[in-house]
């Protein structure tokens, strides 16, 4: 009992002073060692910066397009990923028959491309959605083809002593047994789907917080680089955490989920 | 063997005029004939091999029986009793289930395959299912109204000694229980032929002990005829009215031997000098399956 409750809030202390411990560090360490504030500002510069920023309308708009390109590539990927993969999954000669080119394009780094999508989708949201797309999509399509092909056969055989009918089987057996599968790559899918988007501003267009970041960068504004970089990790987390909330949602019966209650306590 | 053949086909000629005649009895034998395998062969055909699995399979199982079969691994009993479930086709034979043919060709009557309750080695429960959702899941492929379905589930859950357990998750239960759970889904549909398939292979002695006094009080209770495929010789003895010996390469019916014990039986009779002396014959009977 009280092992669990220790369990329970365990986290809730240490991450704060873990973060606390780290940020002291940081400081003592720029004092210490004169580091230029160029290279390194001390925590209370960016934290100073971070409220400016925070305050910024400007800055929303630009955390508002990364998270709209974001959404846009990731539930593109969803549909693509979900489609191919069950088609993949299901039929074995296509999958035998796209397989060479499935892995090649796998293998190809596809950050390369984002400069062949500028030119054919200009600097706006369109080639940084299809580039987080690009990325978020192989992770879900692997992911559903082995949930797909994952379906226990003892279950399969219950179905069938069973009568059920081929949507029977799907809507019982098949849809949710593969839940757990396609939320473990929406889950990768999310973070790549957030590098995407803003390793595509990086290098094109002037929205965004990836824009963000290369215009602070440019300006030598160290501490406004940082804080931009932390808003960045928020939304990753928030992103995250809406993917993760939405699998206890939807597939609280699956070892991932309560595995994580006991954990947690 | 063939004194065994004869005996069986004639419980077979005479539960057929009985069936004719005979309405709803209660389950007493020999009553109508439940199930009926004429002549039951399997081969499997790869490009290497073909392997005769099962060849000649004739038994007659009446109403509210209780029949063992036993054999070694590979002498194609969990074959048989797919055979039986409707998973698949025989190669030869016919198997009439109250005088309805399960099979046309390759493709099972699913009217037919309908009164059927399997229960397999594993309980093959659905984690997305509650207790109560998994029990009524064939009611509820079939088109049963949600009030029907949850009266249902109860009273099995009952039945089964889940009681309370209704709403719990199958990640919450034992493999007893869950295989309990699995059992009560078989069930309920109201089968008319039960058919298990080592349901209590997966679970430690003591438990298995235990299942096999709970399911001989469920089979009494839902006057249940009941096909149970073990290895396991007491397992058979004891639950069986009467236990199939098949032997393998190819599989076939070896001996039938009745057990003169009334149902239910405590767990005292497997004591009992007639007990012991059936199960020793059965161990040297499948002792000798090894040698040949």
């Amino acid at each position: 009992m009280n092992n669990d409750r220790v369990r329970k809030i365990l986290p809730w202390v240490s991450t704060p002073l873990i973060l606390l411990v780290f940020f002291l560090a940081w400081e003592a360490f720029v004092r210490a060692f004169e580091v230029s504030p160029l290279v390194l500002p001390p925590p209370l510069a960016v934290l100073e910066s971070l409220t400016e920023v925070v305050v910024d309308p400007e800055t929303w708009e630009h955390a508002g397009v990364t998270a709209a390109e974001t959404i846009g590539g990731f539930l593109i990927a969803l549909a693509f990923g979900v489609a191919v993969g069950v088609l993949l999954g299901k039929v074995a000669w296509i999958e035998l028959s796209l397989r060479p080119l499935i892995v090649a394009s796998q293998v190809v780094p596809k950050v390369a491309l984002i400069p062949l999508f500028v030119i054919w989708f200009g600097f706006g949201m369109t080639s940084k959605v299809i580039m987080s797309a690009m990325l978020a999509f192989f992770p879900i399509m692997l992911n559903v083809q082995l949930g797909v092909r994952s379906v226990d056969k003892g279950q399969r055989e219950v179905m069938r002593s069973l009568n059920a009918t081929r949507w029977q089987t799907f809507n019982h057996l098949e849809l949710k047994s593969t839940m757990p599968y396609v939320f473990a790559g929406m889950e990768v899918g999310i973070v790549l789907a957030i590098i995407g988007a803003i390793v595509g501003e990086y290098l094109g267009g002037n929205e965004g917080l990836g824009y963000l970041v290369v215009r602070t960068l440019n300006e030598l504004d160290a501490p406004a680089l940082f804080a931009t970089i932390m808003l960045l990790s928020v939304l990753g987390l928030v992103l995250y955490f809406a993917v993760n909330s939405l699998k206890r949602f939807v597939i609280p019966w699956h070892e991932s989920v309560y595995g994580q209650h006991d954990v947690n306590g | 063997m063939n004194e065994i053949d004869g005996r069986s086909r004639m419980a077979a000629d005479s539960a057929r005029t009985v069936d004719k005649t005979a309405g709803a009895r209660p389950a007493a034998s020999p009553g109508p004939a439940k199930l009926e395998l004429i002549g039951i062969g399997k081969e499997f055909r790869t490009k290497r091999a073909h392997t005769q699995a099962l060849s000649g399979i004739d038994l007659t199982i009446s109403d509210g029986e209780f029949v063992s079969i036993i054999g070694r691994s590979g002498c194609g009993k969990t074959t048989l009793l797919r055979m039986l479930a409707g998973l698949l086709s025989p190669s030869a034979g016919q198997i009439l289930i109250e005088g309805r043919s399960l099979w046309d060709g390759t493709k099972a009557d699913t009217s037919v395959v309908s009164q059927l309750g399997v229960v397999f080695q594993e309980a093959n429960l659905f984690p997305w299912y509650s207790v109560a959702e998994n029990i009524a899941l064939p009611l509820r492929l079939r088109g049963d109204g949600k009030a029907d379905r949850l009266a249902r589930a109860a009273e099995l859950a009952e039945l089964v000694g889940l009681g309370g357990f209704e709403s719990s998750y199958p990640r919450e239960l034992s493999g007893g229980m869950r295989q309990r759970v699995a059992i009560a889904r078989a069930l309920s549909t109201r089968p008319k032929l039960l058919l298990m398939d080592e349901p209590f292979g997966a679970l430690d002695a003591l438990t298995r002990e235990r299942m096999n006094l709970e399911l001989q009080r469920i089979a009494l209770a839902t006057e249940a005829t009941v096909v149970f495929i073990t290895h396991d010789i007491t397992e058979a003895v004891f639950l069986g009215d009467r236990v199939v010996h098949l032997t393998p390469r190819p599989g076939r019916i070896r001996q039938v031997k009745t057990v003169e014990f009334q149902r239910p039986r405590s767990i005292d009779v497997q004591t009992e000098a007639a007990f012991g002396a059936m199960e020793r014959d059965l161990r040297h009977a499948l002792d000798d399956d090894e040698k040949g």
